[in-house]
């Protein structure tokens, strides 16, 4: 049952999915902690980069690596526009509306695109799709380990960003107390739009990992939304080292759970866990009490 | 419209539809906005007069779908009585999601998460669960006998559904009217207020989550019948949990008449995009959404807001 032959690869496959989960829940995790909202269109988002990274490469015959540089910025222009010119003015300012809206969001964007591509499978082949790096007894696939690594790049940029610009200070000041940023002539508007922004440049990057080992349909982005949302209550809401910590553990218990229940029962372990830590500590494991 | 004859009388108009018409295309656009109208109601008196937004109520109206098929199918119980235990299985998977949710103080977006949640386990479970047919699904045998809850024509499922509608609006009515009512849309104004004057708020929100399931689950258990078919994107997929909170959003949230007016707009939009651009599928749901985000902007009490302008 436990053997380390079996053992050591499921944790270090679910620890290269948990930089990927943990990306997608950086992303959340960001947008809840100045916003104080739950994005429920965060799945419906990832699954339109991850479409735009597909086309991107069969239109213009682009590597999804390299489409992540055009589209970082372009999601996050897609982000800040929707959190200035819907999310925002559309909820009047009450947390049961922006539910409401970023819900209205998600079905539109995943229908969307579901009546313009069908629901059909979409797969990029690429000439190093399949390629496998050996690291002890395990076999692990490149674009994967690719993803882990520019996962901790990007969380790395960010922590920056967030310590040491002003655009970090400011939204910081957003979080801790609005009131008081407002007065010290903080444009409250354009914060909270510049973090929805950096939340789905965040997908954007994740779509681009996602999709040299990944298919996109219209769904594609759920699958990930949900463990985000478990990752994000595991680490704490609004907590950046709680996301990351949370996505990796999510990652093994996935891969463990899958490796001892089965694929689809592997999912419930997941559900289950989130559940209980909602039920129980739904502060997380490195949040502040709500 | 205060008092009881508001609903006879509505109930009455919608009646005589099937006397004006035998067309099977009408009546079964009505069956389904009747449906939905129910499911509706159903979160409308949790979402609506609690304030308890909750994105999952498809886990009760899978279970009531299920469990009236899975007792027929595999047990060979009788299709009414079977109408009778899903409801009461819909009410109580409210009760254990409820009791877990609201004692540990899940409030706003945590509530719409976890329902969220026990959604989707019960949908994954469902999809591989051998009981209920796993992946093929659950097929309830054509039996056109009104013992057996099925029927030659759509007219007396159109009637029961309306019968189910009425008992609904009568369920809300009271709930208006009652002690127990006052206290839900204190909890809904505002929780720790209503706490500090000493309503149990848990007891309260929790009455409110069973009420609610249970007419969820007797609108799963007339799905049953009525399609005959189920798999768990049907049961427990996300379209009902939608759809359930989409109608009284847009018909009126915590009015008695919201669910059903918002039910009806909502599928003859449907319908309408439909005819304009052939079966394409998601286009209906793309307007539900757009105007889901319009309502919320524009019109936050629904279009009974905009008919009856409150001060």
């Amino acid at each position: 049952m436990l053997s380390p032959i079996l053992l050591i690869p499921a944790v270090l496959n679910g620890l290269l999915t948990g930089a990927v989960y943990a990306l997608v829940a950086l992303g959340l995790t960001l947008i809840y902690g100045v916003l104080h909202i739950i994005n429920f269109a965060h799945g419906a988002l990832l699954t339109a980069a991850m479409f735009a990274a597909f086309f991107a490469h069969k239109l213009l015959g682009l590597d999804p690596y390299l489409a992540a540089v055009g589209l970082t910025p372009l999601f996050f222009c897609v982000g800040y526009l929707l959190q200035r010119f819907v999310i925002g003015p559309a909820a009047h300012g009450e947390d049961r509306n922006i539910l409401l809206v970023t819900l209205g969001l998600a079905v539109v964007i995943e229908n969307a695109l579901l009546y313009a591509f069908r629901a059909d499978t979409r797969t990029i082949n690429l000439s190093y799709g399949f390629n496998v790096v050996e690291v002890g007894p395990a076999f692990l696939s490149v674009p994967r380990v690719i993803g882990f690594g520019v996962v901790i790049v990007v969380a790395l940029a960010l922590w920056l960003l967030m310590r040491f610009t002003d655009t970090g200070k400011a939204i910081r000041a957003v979080a801790k107390e609005k009131l008081g940023a407002e007065l010290s002539g903080i444009d409250v508007a354009h914060i909270y739009a510049v973090t929805f922004g950096l939340g789905t440049a965040c997908l954007a990057i994740a779509a681009c990992l996602l999709l040299p080992t990944y298919y996109v349909n219209p769904h594609a982005g759920n699958a990930f939304v949900l463990i985000a949302f478990t990752i994000v209550v595991l680490g704490g809401m609004g907590s950046v080292a709680g996301a990351l910590l949370g996505g990796l553990i999510i990652g093994v218990v996935e891969s463990l759970s899958g490796l001892y229940l089965g694929e689809s029962l592997g999912q419930v372990g997941i559900f289950v866990i989130f559940i209980l830590v909602l039920l129980f500590r739904p502060s997380g494991l490195f949040g502040e009490r709500a | 419209m205060k008092s009881y004859g508001g609903i006879a009388l509505i109930v009455a108009l919608l009646a005589c539809v099937p006397l004006l018409t035998a067309s099977n295309v009408v009546l079964n656009f009505m069956v389904v906005a009747l449906l939905i109208a129910l499911v509706g109601q159903g979160w409308n008196i949790l979402g609506g007069y609690g304030g308890q937004y909750s994105f999952g109520h498809a886990a009760f109206f899978g279970t009531g779908a299920y469990v009236t098929a899975i007792l027929q199918v595999r047990y060979g119980v009788n299709a009414w009585l079977g109408l009778v235990i899903g409801i009461a299985a819909g009410a109580l998977v409210g009760a254990v999601t409820g009791a877990l949710s609201f004692r540990s103080g899940l409030r706003g977006s945590y509530f719409a998460l976890v329902t969220l949640a026990f959604a989707e386990v019960l949908r994954i479970v469902a999809s591989v669960a051998p009981i209920t047919g796993a992946g093929v699904g659950t097929l309830v045998k054509l039996d056109l006998r009104w013992e057996a809850f099925q029927f030659q024509s759509r007219a007396p499922f159109y009637w029961i559904i309306l019968a189910f509608v009425a008992v609904s609006l009568l369920i809300v009515k009271l709930i208006e009217g009652s002690r127990f009512g006052a206290y839900l849309v204190a909890v809904r104004e505002n929780e720790d207020a209503a706490k500090a004057a000493g309503i149990d708020v848990v007891r309260v929100k929790l009455t409110a989550m069973i009420l609610s399931a249970a007419i969820t689950a007797a609108g799963g258990c007339f799905y049953a019948q009525y399609f005959l078919f189920l798999d768990a994107g049907i049961a427990y997929g996300p379209w009902i949990s939608v759809e359930a909170l989409l109608a009284p959003i847009i018909g009126g949230i915590g009015t008695i008449y919201g669910p059903l007016l918002g039910a009806l707009v909502v599928k003859t939009l449907g319908e309408i995009t439909k005819l304009m651009t052939g079966h394409a599928p998601g286009l209906d749901l793309v307007i539900y959404g757009a105007v889901l985000i319009l309502v919320v902007a524009y019109a936050p009490r629904g279009i009974a807001g905009l008919l009856r302008r409150r001060p």
